[in-house]
């Protein structure tokens, strides 16, 4: 059976590792070849997980090559517009087109938002909003050459559309992908290129398996962990889980990439297990 | 392997149109199928409705895909009929695990001249209706460990206000309400509710002549083809409806595990008519 992405390019960023390698793997099992880019190092300022390192983004290539795609894998930061242009031109001359975007690079801190400093504001708004339309930029021209419409799928959270405490920074960049994702639907619809959000709850990830994010959760346990933390994650969403898995937002990506969902633009798609419902 | 292998689906409205894509594509996807129609005709309604013949086309084309289906001539107005059709459906097919709410009836009048009849009819099916159609379902698909998925048909309409359906508009409005009040009750059963947002899908609902002199208020007599131009100016996509099957392939994303922790949410197919 034809994959449901096959002989499509996907352009994804924040590749390395967590739901950015899960979405490649994912397009790549239905058939999809990949460009993907990751900063593999750390981002400043940014401290409560541990940075994605090129042997992440190696891995990644080795799990897309395996399934016999292929992959052109770039480390590149969102955040520097020339060359994210670069690795982008480079895959799409390498694979010969480009049908898919996943804007899926983001990075997160917490705290009182009083206490947020410049540097951090900068850093998470850089990356998770200007990155998001650095990667819309350089892609666009491409898809529209292609003349035969494509999808772009743009990576908010629950905080793009919720304000949970400890972080403005955070949802400020998220609640902004809503704004991007509103317009480009609106400018590129006339191309057939659909754009849309999707919304995750806590993902089982880095990104919130550490213990400044536990903490979070249990303010009083001097030994946060994975375990305590858990039952807090589950009290935020409606149905009885406290985090999802990557895959589980990869099969989001995936329906939104194919053609089965070949009308639906511009909507918000929440995968949180009824967080934004409770 | 389907997707939807060993499951059973209830699914409201399958005649024809939008219902009978869904059951198709659920049981192409392994799912037995338990279907109810009205298959009558209502007075406040101008295009006709579905028929007997309709019904049992839509159940020769379960059997043709192999999968069983339990079809039951059923109004949506009728509480304890869909009560029994669903009890007799899941005693014959042992289970449930999806629900799919579709069967709607759609009328056109300014609000100044909707009359009481055509409001009530409309409120009647567009919404009491799903909540009767979803009410006796909730007993058998707590009964799964692994809980379920029920798929609220709103609209575009559920979302926007739009002209001349003021009484369509307030029922699939109300549809979202009840969609997110049985997500959060339903959620600690694992069961999850959602509903999906077509814009114009290409059914008899909408083509028929009533709906076109609303859009061609201008021509005595318009087609398909006049008004397609004015329904593609509702959508940011360069498209003037969409078909059965886009609408089909959402209900399946949302009930299969591919959906497995998306619930309480609006999910619009409708090439950019709310994003607009």
């Amino acid at each position: 059976m034809a994959g449901r992405v096959a002989g499509k390019v996907a352009f994804i960023t924040g590749a390395a590792r967590g739901q950015g390698r899960s979405h490649a793997l994912r397009l790549a099992q239905e058939g999809a070849d990949i460009i993907a880019v990751d900063i593999a190092g750390p981002v400043e300022t940014i401290e409560m997980y541990p940075p994605a390192t090129e042997e992440d983004l190696a891995e990644t290539v080795r799990q897309v090559e395996k399934l016999d795609r292929r992959i052109v894998a770039t480390k590149a930061d969102v955040r520097d517009v020339a060359a994210l242009q670069a690795a982008v031109d480079d895959g799409v001359a390498q694979l010969g087109r480009l049908d898919i975007v996943s804007a899926n690079a983001g990075v997160f801190e917490v705290g009182p938002a009083l206490e947020v400093t410049e540097a951090t504001w900068d850093n998470i708004i850089g990356t998770n909003l200007t990155g998001v339309w650095n990667t819309c930029k350089v892609a666009l021209p491409h898809i529209i050459s292609g003349g035969q419409g494509g999808s772009v799928i743009l990576t908010s959270s629950t905080a793009g559309l919720r304000g949970a405490p400890n972080m403005v920074h955070y949802a400020a960049s998220k609640h902004g992908v809503v704004g991007i994702m509103r317009v480009l639907a609106n400018e590129f619809a006339q191309h057939s290129i659909r754009v849309n959000t999707v919304h995750p709850t806590g993902v089982d990830t880095d990104m919130i398996q550490n213990p400044k994010i536990w903490g979070l959760f249990n303010p009083a346990d001097p030994a946060p962990s994975r375990e305590a933390a858990a039952p807090v994650f589950q009290s935020t969403n409606a149905l009885p889980i406290p985090w999802v898995e990557p895959v589980d937002i990869s099969n989001a990506v995936l329906f939104l990439a194919s053609d089965e969902a070949r009308y639906i633009t511009g909507v918000t798609l929440p995968v949180d297990a009824g967080y934004t419902a409770k | 392997m389907g997707k939807l292998e060993g499951k059973v689906a209830f699914i409201t409205g399958a005649a024809r149109g939008q219902g009978r894509s869904h059951a198709v594509r659920l049981a192409q996807e392994g799912a037995d199928i338990i279907a109810v129609d009205a298959c009558t005709e209502i007075a406040t309604v101008d295009y006709p409705l579905s028929t007997p013949e309709d019904l049992a086309e839509t159940v020769r084309q379960v059997e043709a895909l192999d999968r069983r289906i339990i079809a039951g001539q059923v109004d949506v107005r009728d509480g304890a009929g869909l009560t029994a059709a669903v009890d007799k459906g899941v005693a014959e097919l042992g289970r449930l695990d999806v629900v799919v709410a579709n069967a709607g009836i759609a009328s056109f009048a300014p609000a100044e001249q909707l009359t009481d009849e055509a409001w009530d009819a409309m409120i009647d099916i567009n919404l009491s209706g799903v909540f009767k159609s979803v009410r006796p379902t909730i007993r058998h698909l707590k009964a799964n460990p692994e809980g379920g998925a029920i798929v609220l048909t709103s609209s575009t309409a559920g979302l926007k206000g739009i002209p001349n359906i003021a009484h369509y508009t307030a029922a699939k409005h109300g549809v979202v309400g009840l969609m997110k009040v049985l997500a959060n009750e339903l959620a600690r059963y694992r069961i999850r509710v959602n509903t999906i947002h077509p814009t114009n899908v290409d059914t008899p609902m909408i083509m028929n002549e009533g709906a076109y002199r609303l859009f061609r208020p201008d021509l005595e007599h318009p087609t398909r083809e006049d008004v397609a131009d004015t329904f593609a100016g509702l959508n940011a996509m360069p498209v003037p409806w969409v078909d059965v099957l886009d609408i089909s392939e959402a209900v399946l994303y949302l009930v299969s595990d591919s959906g497995r922790y998306v619930t309480g949410v609006q999910l619009p197919i409708d090439a950019g008519m709310v994003v607009r």
